[in-house]
This record gives structure tokens, C-alpha cells and sequence, in this order.
């Protein structure tokens, strides 16, 4: 700082007559427009609006002529083709519009600057006065001050009214407010994986190394969950991919949760529920789209990178007397986001 | 001709006639014909934000007259052959008989959601407007507060809206938002059940939706602008700094006619341009993305770009903060990006006139706006928190950034956690440093004058530049701020050795001061003009330094750099 060279020339010397503060100018001159001093320039720039008018109504009558000629049709090229059509006319008719008013404002009003007076936001003494002398002869005149008792009665009154309506919103807002469902899904012993969405079975035989398989349980759709088979859904889709055994690396008590190499795990991710739909087939990484929590597939489904901490939660499988893939159980844990109550 | 016009002027002067009568409107039109507004480009994004919220309830009007809000399943047969036969809700199924089966419904819809990214634009900037030049000063906190709350109906609104098609993309974005949800403490799961109506989808949320978005939230907007623009017309409009511009008059072309054409046609032209958008930009195809399915997924899926900062937080956030604490799951992994951040985030903006107010110890009323350079620290602390919301918005298209420029998804994450914490301060370092450098150009420019280009040459060989001075106009505009002064403080113990009651308060608030205004640069006084006119310009061409060797314009208080960690 100390090598401040445009100011060096500036040390004060004892102020002397000039006055403390420099004092407003006032306005400026006004400066005249082209329109101002040239009647043919205002002449011109009156046409100008006009013909930008003329353009607005010509944008109204393309829009209607586009709206008859090009309805939106069977095809998203048709579709496109209205679409653009009515939008350049609309654009035009409004657009003609509003530069006609403003290339108007702009060189054919006024431009001379005007002031106004500002005043104080705050009211005058006397009408403050005689403001707080009302308030209080009106409290005076209720009595509030003198009856405790009607007081209270006031606010108890006002304060518990609003329950008739809170009570019942409430109450049934959600549902039958039973979170423990968050803790079961679909899967039970013997439920046999199918193919999202088509509903096959899957024969064990049938998957091969390195493939991955968008599952959901058999009879998703049938039953007593036949109407809210879509949440039952939103839980228990489960993506199962198969690779060469000895890649796969298991905990000690989840040996037998896998067949052959088939390993299957809850599709909702453990960060906050998205479907972790991308599978990388050499790494055996999963991957969450939309958060890029990266799980390993032959390590327990652990979490590699990104925002989740807990792996994916594991569903035990094994095959039943046909060949086909079926479940030993449901989850061992809830599935998807953390919540509070999950562990309890 | 002259008949014509007089039986025009009759009817006017009639109906004018009816209507005072009747409600003495012409009380009204006296004080408000020729109110006087205040021109500047900027004022204009608040306006942009106003027009789009009103073609958003025109093109609105079109939609939900076709837009059916249920979640029953229907198997879809209209005209788009690649979604015949496919099983779907009736909103989705709406929407896509929108597009296909309604003549320029397409267009409605999309400019819908185009004027919604442009409404929370013209917010957000109209904002940072207001921000910048301490528009939001005595008497405007109220209105800053309005208007705060508006911009967070308006994130409302946008989420609500988006989310009503029902296709893949939105439904997945549903989830998400659940999966938030559950991570608040001890009430998630219920809050969960509370706005799904049980588990996740259920069959209530679309129809909830599109109530709050159709009916609450506009309702709220509506009420809440009409509050803001009554206290605008009640404050009078603030006004830029310059020539007979004051604390004490607001000065500018009158509404009538002037504002009338020119914010009249700014509604057409605003309307316009997003018609030319919606029409030419395609924006939200839903028919590409299919109905929601609890399953699929698509990669590469933003949100729309004001809530892109919440899922930047989400994907930027490390996992490992989840804890459980006697048996109960604390998912700080989930609840620090998305709610105590963007909590923290905007209680700063919705406080920050009040922590000024109480920075400046100012009660004073401001009418005249400030040149953001003028208020260095203020500028800064803005350029700060739009960095860190800029760098949150980039991590929200980190797999983005990753696919389009070949980069590893990974690395690009971990350059976003650091740049979180490190160019919030780098950004304001900078800024701070260009508003005092700029306020010392205007010094230079006042003191010296415009370079001219002319070298003269003196009978004695020297060579000089002859610098042109200012005029007065343009001279006020730089000198005319005053600068603020951290506030002094009185001693913690009286002459007497008790102690002062307050004093703790008072040291915070000089503290906070002290931030605020220890670095500043002060305004050229006319003394130091006349100076630097008597010395002439050839002392600053031999650049000596003057005997006290401290420069002018930097005033009292520790040095400059002291500050700049």
C-alpha cells in the first residue's frame, strides 16, 4: 500500500476555506432526442411504431392461421411443426407489441426528468398521539385490563378452536400412520424372482456370467397387494447380477445368501431412494445416477464412493425344485434411506 | 373529425364521471397519474419476475383445464403410437394428450415451464439487485423480508409444479425428496406418511400437489406481490446516485404516460421472448421419459436450475456422516446438504438487513441506492454466498461436467468438496480488493481528470499530459457517498470504575463494525481536489512521495491488509 503512487501529491494540507463535502450539482441540462428537434424524425419513429404493431397483428393472425393448418397430430413431428409454428406467432404478437410501446415511450413522450418529493415514512407527532390516545380508550373501553377472568376465557377459547380443524387433518392425513411398513416388503420364503417387467421367472441356469437382471417378485400384482402393488414395488425391486464365484467376496454368515455366483440386492439406494440402476460389468460397480453412491457388487454391496454410508441391503436367494431363483426370505433390514426409528 | 373526438371525450369524461361518484376514484388518479418512477436497467428484473408470474397464471388457466391430477392407472391409447398400450396415471396420460391431442397445448406447457425457470431468474437476480446497492435499508427491511418469502413460494411453487406430469424423471425427483424427509430427526418416517399419505408413491401425493400448486401457493404469490409493490408505491422506488438525486426526492418519468407504455410493453415483450422459447426450445419431453415406475432411472437426470443446489449438496456430501446414536439413525449425510445448508443459506439472506442495521448502528432512512462498490464488504459477503451456490449448482451437474469433458467423476467431486469451503473466501478476498481499487480509480479520476492523450512539451523540456477535469456531473457521482466508519466504543468501566451496562453488546456490534468498515477508501473532498489542483499535474509525473509518506485516501484504522485473511 505504503507504494500508492496516484496519490502521492494528495496529503492534506489543513483544510483551508474549501468547504467539507462537495455539494450536488442539481440536474443536468436536458439533452434533446432526434425526435425532439427533427419533426420528420418524430414522423419516422411514429411510423416505426406503427409498423411494429402491424407486425403484432400480423403474428395474431399467423398464430390462428397456424392453429387451423397445423393441428399437433399423431407424430412428435407434427407435433414439433405446430409447436413451432404457434410459437413464432405468438411470439410475434406479443413481442410487436411491446417494442411499439416502448420504442414509442422511448422517442415520442416526454423525457424530461421529473422530481418528487420524498417525505418521512414515519407519521407525525400529533397523529402518533392521537393514534396510541385511541388504542388505549378503545382497551380502555373494552375492559380487558380490569377482567382477568374474560381474558382468559378469550384466549383459551381462540387457542383451542383451531384443534376442529387441526384434529381431523391430522388425524387422517397420513394415512393409517403406520411406519412400521417401511421395515417389510414382498419377499418371503420361496417367492420367486421375475423379470421387471414382465413378470418370467428366472431360471438359475438361464443367467449368465456377467449379466445383470432388473428384478421383482413373483405375484407383485395378485392378491391382497393387488392395489398397492406400487409401493409394494417401490420397496422390493432388486437388481441381481451373476459373476464368476471366485470374485466374489462374502461375509461369514451371508455364505449361503448367494447361488453360484448370483448375488441379489435391494435396487434402492441406502442415500435417499433413487433406483441404483447402472452396473459396470468388469469392476462389479454399481452405480446411483443420481447421486453417484458407487456400491461394490462382489463385496457385500459396500459403498465405494460417493454419499451413502450403508450398503445396499442383501436378499437372500437360493433356487426351488424347478431350477428357478426364489427367495430364502425377506430383507434382514429395512430397506432404502435411513430414518430415524430404522435400527429400533 | 372534431365531432368525433368530443363524443369520445364525452364518454371518458362520463364513465370518469360514474366512477368518482361512485368511489371516488379521482383521488386516486390525482395522486397516482403522474406518480414519478425512477429509471435503470435493473429495475427492470423485478418487473421480469412480476410478467412471468402472470403469464404463468395464463398459460396455468390453459393447462388445468386439460391436466387431469389423479394417479389412477389408465392403459394408454391416443395418438403417440410408442406409448400405446403402456399402463399409466391419468396425470401422465393428461399431460401427453396435452401435447399430442391439444392444439398448442404443447406450447402452454412449455412456456409454463419456461416463464417458471425465468420467474425464480428474474427473482433471484432482482435480488441480488437489491442486495448490491443496499436497496434493502431503513425503510425496506419489511420488503426485503416480502420478498424473500416470495422467492421461496416461488422454489415452492416450481417443485410442486414439475413434479405433476408423474413421468419418470419427476417421480424420481418425489423420491428423492422422500428419501430427505425421512432423515429429519424423530419425525421423518411421520413427515414421510404426511405428505405421501402413507407409503411412498401412494396414490394421494399428485392430487396434494397440484392443490398446493394450482391454489395455495399462487394464492400466497398473489396476496404477497400486491403487499410488495403497495410498499414500493408507499416507499417511493429507491433511485441511483446522481446529479439533483437525494434522500429527499425520487426523480423520473411519470407513470402515466411513460410507464404505462414502456412496463406495459415490457409485459408483451417478456411474454414474447418465452413464447419464442417455448416454441423453439424444446424443455421437459415428457413422452421421452416414459410414466413413473418405481424401478427405472434415467442417467444424467437435473433437476430444474434453482433447486439444482440442493442436489449439488446431496452429491458433494461425504457418506460417512451417518451416525447412529443409541439406536437411532442420525443421517447427517442426507440432512446437512439438504436442509441445514440451504436453512443456514437463506435465514443469512433473510437476516442480513437487520445484521447491517445493526453493523451501521444506521437508523436512518436510504433512499439513495449504493454503488456496490461502495460498499466493499457488503459486495463481498453477496459475491461470497452466490459462489458457494454457484459451486453447490455445478456439483448438482457433476456427471455432467464428467461426460461432456471426458473427466473422472470422482475427481471432479473431490474438487467440488474443497472449492465449497475455499472459493467462498478466495471470492471475497478478490471482490473486497476490486471495490477498494475501483473506489480509489474514482479517486484518481477526480483528483486527475481524463487522460487526454495531449503530451505538451515546456519551454524548460518538460513533457506533461494534459488531463481534461471532470464536470460536475460527472464528478458528484463519484464523490458523492459518504464513507462509513467502524463505530467507537465506549470504555467497559465509567470514570467512576463500575462497570457499563451494555458493554458486551456494544463490543460485538463494534466488532461486527469494525468488519464491515475498517478497510475503506474515502471520497474526494474539495480540499483535497483544490490540492491536487495547486500542486498541478507534474508532481504525480515524478511520482515522488509525499513527506508523510501515508497515502490520503487510506483513513485511520489499523493497516489496510490486516483484514485480508
Amino acid at each position: 500500500m505504503s507504494n500508492e503512487q496516484s496519490s502521492t501529491d494528495l496529503t492534506v494540507s489543513g483544510a483551508g476555506t474549501s468547504p467539507a463535502a462537495f455539494q450536488d450539482p442539481g440536474m443536468p441540462p436536458h439533452q434533446e432526442r432526434m425526435a425532439d428537434k427533427d419533426p420528420a424524425a418524430a414522423k419516422r419513429a411514429e411510423r416505426q411504431t406503427v409498423v411494429l404493431f402491424a407486425v403484432s397483428v400480423l403474428g395474431t393472425i399467423g398464430m390462428l392461421v397456424a392453429y387451423f393448418l397445423f393441428p399437433s397430430g399423431d407424430t412428435v413431428e407434427s407435433m414439433r411443426t405446430s409447436n413451432l409454428l404457434l410459437g413464432l406467432g405468438l411470439f410475434l404478437s406479443m413481442f410487436g407489441i411491446g417494442a411499439a410501446a416502448v420504442h414509442w415511450a422511448k422517442t415520442l413522450m416526454s423525457d424530461h426528468e421529473q422530481a418528487e418529493a420524498r417525505h418521512p415514512q414515519k407519521s407525525d407527532p400529533e397523529t402518533r398521539e392521537a393514534a396510541l390516545a385511541a388504542l388505549e380508550a378503545g382497551a380502555k373501553d373494552s375492559g380487558i385490563g380490569r377482567r382477568g377472568l374474560l381474558k382468559g376465557a378469550v384466549v383459551s377459547a381462540v387457542a383451542l378452536a383451531p384443534l376442529t380443524f387441526a384434529v381431523p387433518l391430522v388425524g387422517q392425513v397420513g394415512g393409517d400412520w403406520n411406519v412400521s411398513n417401511f421395515r417389510h416388503t414382498l419377499w418371503e420364503r420361496g417367492r420367486r424372482l421375475v423379470r421387471d417387467p414382465s413378470g418370467d421367472p428366472i431360471r438359475a441356469a438361464d443367467v449368465t456370467i456377467g449379466s445383470a437382471y432388473h428384478v421383482i417378485p413373483d405375484g407383485l400384482r395378485e392378491g391382497e397387494h393387488a392395489s398397492h402393488w406400487i409401493e409394494e414395488k417401490a420397496k422390493a425391486v432388486v437388481l441381481m447380477v451373476r459373476m464368476d464365484p471366485r470374485d466374489l467376496t462374502e461375509a461369514e454368515d451371508r455364505r449361503d445368501w448367494s447361488y453360484e455366483g448370483i448375488v441379489a440386492y435391494s435396487k434402492i439406494c441406502t442415500h435417499v431412494g433413487c433406483p441404483v440402476a447402472l452396473y459396470e460389468r468388469q469392476t462389479h460397480h454399481l452405480l446411483c445416477p443420481c447421486h453417484q453412491s458407487t456400491f461394490d457388487m462382489a463385496d457385500g454391496a459396500k459403498v465405494v464412493f460417493g454419499p451413502a454410508k450403508r450398503p445396499l441391503p442383501q436378499l437372500p436367494i437360493t433356487v426351488d425344485d424347478e431350477g428357478y431363483l426364489v427367495a430364502q426370505s425377506d430383507f434382514t433390514e429395512p430397506i432404502g434411506p435411513s430414518y430415524w426409528e430404522r435400527l429400533k | 373529425m372534431s365531432t368525433r373526438a368530443t363524443t369520445g371525450q364525452r364518454a371518458a369524461s362520463g364513465t370518469a364521471d360514474y366512477l368518482d361518484q361512485r368511489t371516488g376514484i379521482g383521488t386516486a388518479v390525482k395522486g397516482f397519474a403522474r406518480k414519478i418512477f425512477p429509471d435503470h436497467w435493473s429495475f427492470l428484473l423485478g418487473e421480469i419476475a412480476l410478467y412471468s408470474f402472470i403469464v404463468l397464471i395464463l398459460t396455468g388457466v390453459f393447462l388445468t383445464m386439460f391436466f387431469v391430477p389423479s394417479m389412477t392407472l389408465v392403459v394408454y391409447e391416443g395418438p403417440f403410437a410408442a406409448m400405446n398400450g403402456v399402463e399409466m396415471s391419468e396425470a401422465f396420460a393428461s399431460t401427453l394428450d396435452l401435447s399430442f391431442e391439444v392444439t398448442g397445448g404443447l406450447l402452454m406447457r412449455q412456456i409454463h415451464h419456461w416463464a417458471a425457470l425465468l420467474f425464480m431468474a428474474a427473482i433471484v437476480t432482482h435480488m441480488m439487485r437489491v442486495f448490491f446497492t443496499g436497496a434493502f435499508r431503513k425503510p425496506r427491511e419489511i420488503n426485503w423480508v416480502v420478498g424473500f418469502v416470495l422467492m421461496i413460494l416461488g422454489l415452492a411453487a416450481g417443485f410442486t409444479g414439475y413434479s405433476l406430469p408423474d413421468d419418470v424423471l419427476s417421480g424420481n425427483g418425489l423420491r428423492i425428496t422422500d428419501g430427505v424427509v425421512k432423515s429429519i430427526p424423530v419425525v421423518g418416517s411421520y413427515m414421510s406418511y404426511f405428505i405421501f399419505g402413507g407409503e411412498f408413491p401412494g396414490e394421494h401425493i399428485i392430487p396434494r400437489l397440484f392443490t398446493m400448486h394450482i391454489l395455495l401457493i399462487p394464492g400466497l404469490i398473489l396476496a404477497l406481490i400486491g403487499l410488495h409493490l403497495f410498499l414500493v408505491v408507499l416507499h417511493k422506488h429507491t433511485h441511483f446516485p446522481g446529479p439533483g438525486r437525494t434522500q429527499r426526492n425520487v426523480v423520473g418519468f411519470p407513470l402515466f404516460p411513460v410507464y404505462v407504455a414502456k412496463a406495459g410493453g415490457f409485459f408483451f415483450i417478456v411474454f414474447g421472448v418465452l413464447a419464442l422459447m417455448a416454441g423453439t426450445m424444446t424443455i421437459n419431453p415428457v413422452w421421452n421419459y416414459g410414466p413413473y415406475d418405481p424401478s427405472p432411472v434415467a442417467a444424467g437426470a437435473q433437476p430444474d436450475w434453482y433447486m439444482l443446489f440442493l442436489e449439488g449438496g446431496l452429491r458433494l456430501m461425504p457418506g460417512a456422516t451417518e451416525f447412529v446414536i443409541a439406536g437411532y439413525t442420525l443421517s447427517l449425510n442426507v440432512l446437512i446438504p439438504a436442509v441445514v445448508i440451504p436453512g443456514l443459506l437463506f435465514t443469512a439472506l433473510a437476516a442480513y438487513p437487520f445484521i447491517e442495521a445493526f453493523a451501521t448502528g444506521d437508523k436512518r432512512e436510504h433512499h439513495l441506492l449504493d454503488r456496490p462498490r461502495n460498499a466493499p464488504v457488503r459486495t463481498a459477503t453477496g459475491v461470497a454466498i452466490l459462489t458457494a451456490f454457484f459451486i453447490l449448482l455445478l456439483a448438482g451437474a457433476n456427471d455432467l461436467i464428467a461426460t461432456h469433458f471426458a473427466m473422472s467423476l470422482n475427481d471432479i467431486t473431490y474438487i467440488f468438496r474443497v472449492l465449497f469451503f475455499v472459493a467462498p473466501v478466495v471470492a471475497f478476498w478478490a471482490t473486497k480488493r476490486l471495490c477498494l481499487g475501483l473506489q480509489r480509480k474514482d479517486r484518481e479520476l477526480v483528483l486527475h481528470g481524463h487522460e487526454t492523450g495531449r503530451i505538451v512539451r515546456f519551454a524548460n523540456g518538460e513533457y506533461i499530459e494534459v488531463h481534461k477535469p471532470l464536470d460536475e456531473y460527472e464528478r458528484w457521482i463519484r464523490v458523492q457517498h459518504e464513507a462509513r466508519r467502524p463505530l467507537e466504543i465506549l470504555p467497559a468501566h465509567d470514570e467512576r470504575g463500575v462497570r457499563r451496562k451494555g458493554y458486551h453488546r456494544d463490543a460485538l456490534r463494534a466488532r461486527v463494525s469494525r468488519f464491515f468498515y475498517e478497510d475503506r477508501v474515502e471520497p474526494v473532498t474539495p480540499a483535497e481536489l483544490a490540492a491536487a489542483h495547486s500542486h498541478g499535474e507534474h508532481d504525480a509525473l515524478e511520482g515522488h512521495p509525499s513527506s508523510g509518506g501515508v497515502p490520503a485516501e487510506i483513513a485511520s484504522g489499523p493497516s489496510v491488509d490486516a483484514r485480508d485473511r
